[in-house]
């Protein structure tokens, strides 16, 4: 036996309720982060991660009292990313009883906070998201670039280059998104999952596209990733967590059933 | 009603380790304190701990911590998490090197980058997820978890303790690493049982019933 590959859903919190319909048939309050991260708990995720998309700064609290709630219940890690600046915001978060922080854009302005970051709290804590694009022409080596704002803003970084920065730093894992595929459903960019996960010595979680279960498989197999993040397959019941497991384990795939 | 002290000394997630203790330990007050009193009085000890050694062993002396702790693993059922387990051996390499508690012979090694599986594979450091733990004996702490059960870990440094009799369970990462360790009423794992779903609690459980033998 030997460590596992993780299957991490993603729910997205706005104003501490998870937004993008999700819709659970026996769960009262669909809407409700606690009831389905113990439902995601039950059905053997092995991670849960909490993307605070709340647009005000106002009602930031919402979150923490959302990650305070669920640690309560749920005996799992537990990854909090979105709005996190400040050493401060990251201590909010680990005392509220997340296990990891995930920092996005604040590291791409400011990469001395993701080394000051993990210098405090140990790189175990510290998770750098990173939203990647192509950017090579048709028939050119492949070329990805950091995009911030939702993928609309190039920051001109590429995008390997970035997550070997991002290891020496201090990150002590990298959730890699690709904006191209981000809400597709046609699967994971897999040639950037791959290029990033062999360049860094940190494990990688591949995001954004998934659409069936053979995805998720694919970004292991193919990817390299050392864990598969995925949130509309789960949210709207297509399938659970539990049925993605076993396919992978059916594609001889280590997990943990 | 009898009490479970965590050893808060700065270091880590000790809400985690508190609100999994509570959950299990029926009839029975879970506290968090750096104070000794309050330790010496605790029926049992929970004694975490993640980030560096260096700040680990600079914590604890500060707050002078060391040698409560060290009495409490002496006298009552003890467990060490993660980094309360390392810091039990006498030195880590980590930060170019640290001395540490001692209370068992050993030293605490860095992974290496270079760490390959049997297909050939390079393993990803932190070792972090779920792996399986292997019991190398029985032990009250064991009971209701299968062998093998998986625990979660994230850390990239191992023990290897010079007494081969204290390892109570091993698992594989590119080698064969001890995952935990125990002797009289000590035990002490690698793995986070707070953070393991099911076979954690029952773990933490197990801990919240053990009289030490």
């Amino acid at each position: 036996m030997s460590l596992a590959k993780r299957i991490i859903p993603c729910l997205d919190v706005d104003n501490g309720r998870v937004v993008k319909g999700v819709q659970f048939v026996d769960i009262r309050d669909a809407g409700d982060p606690v009831e389905v991260a113990r439902r995601y708990d039950k059905e053997g995720a092995d991670e849960i991660t909490f993307l605070d998309i709340t647009a005000s700064s106002d009602n930031r609290e919402t979150i923490v009292h959302v990650v305070e709630q669920v640690a309560e219940q749920v005996f799992i890690p537990l990854t909090v990313g979105g709005g996190i600046r400040t050493v401060d915001d990251v201590r909010r978060m680990l005392n509220a009883g997340a296990d990891k922080v995930a920092i996005n854009t604040a590291a791409v302005f400011n990469p001395e906070f993701v080394k000051e970051a993990s210098e405090r709290v140990g790189s175990q804590c510290i998770v750098v998201a990173i939203d990647a694009k192509k950017v090579s022409a048709e028939g050119e080596a492949d070329r990805w670039e950091i995009f911030t704002h939702g993928g609309r803003k190039p920051t001109g970084l590429d995008a390997i280059e970035w997550a070997r920065k991002m290891a020496d730093y201090g990150a002590g894992e990298i959730l890699l998104t690709s904006m191209d595929r981000d809400g597709t459903k046609v699967g994971f960019d897999l040639a950037l999952t791959r290029a990033i996960s062999e360049a860094v010595p940190i494990p990688v979680i591949a995001s954004g596209g998934v659409g069936t279960l053979d995805h998720l498989a694919d970004g292991v197999t193919k990817g390299k990733a050392d864990a598969v993040l995925a949130a509309s397959i789960f949210h709207f019941g297509e399938f659970t967590v539990q049925q993605a497991k076993e396919h992978m384990a059916s594609r001889n795939i280590e997990v943990r059933l | 009603m009898p009490e479970i002290a965590v050893v808060d000394y700065g270091m880590g997630n000790l809400r985690s380790v508190a609100k999994a203790l509570e959950h299990v330990a029926e009839g029975q007050h879970v506290i968090v304190t750096s104070d000794a009193k309050a330790i010496e009085n605790a029926d049992r000890v929970v004694f975490p701990g993640q980030g560096a050694a260096r700040d680990c062993m600079k914590e604890l002396s500060e707050r002078q911590l060391s040698n409560v702790v060290l009495k409490a693993a002496r006298e009552k059922p003890f467990l060490g998490i993660c980094m309360g387990m390392q810091v039990l051996l006498s030195h880590s390499e980590e930060n170019q090197g640290i001395d540490c508690l001692g209370m068992y012979p050993g030293e605490v090694r860095f992974f290496g980058n270079e760490l390959k599986d049997d297909q050939g594979e390079k393993l990803k450091i932190p070792h972090m997820g779920w792996n399986g733990v292997q019991h190398k004996k029985n032990h009250p702490l064991w009971q209701n978890i299968a062998e093998g059960s998986r625990f979660y870990f994230v850390h990239s440094y191992y023990i290897d303790p010079e007494d081969q009799a204290i390892v109570e369970a091993t698992t594989d990462y590119g080698f064969e690493f001890v995952s935990a360790i125990g002797r009289d009423n000590v035990f002490a794992v690698q793995f986070h049982p707070e953070k393991s779903a099911q076979d954690g609690l029952q773990l933490l459980k197990n801990f919240s019933k053990w009289n030490g033998q």
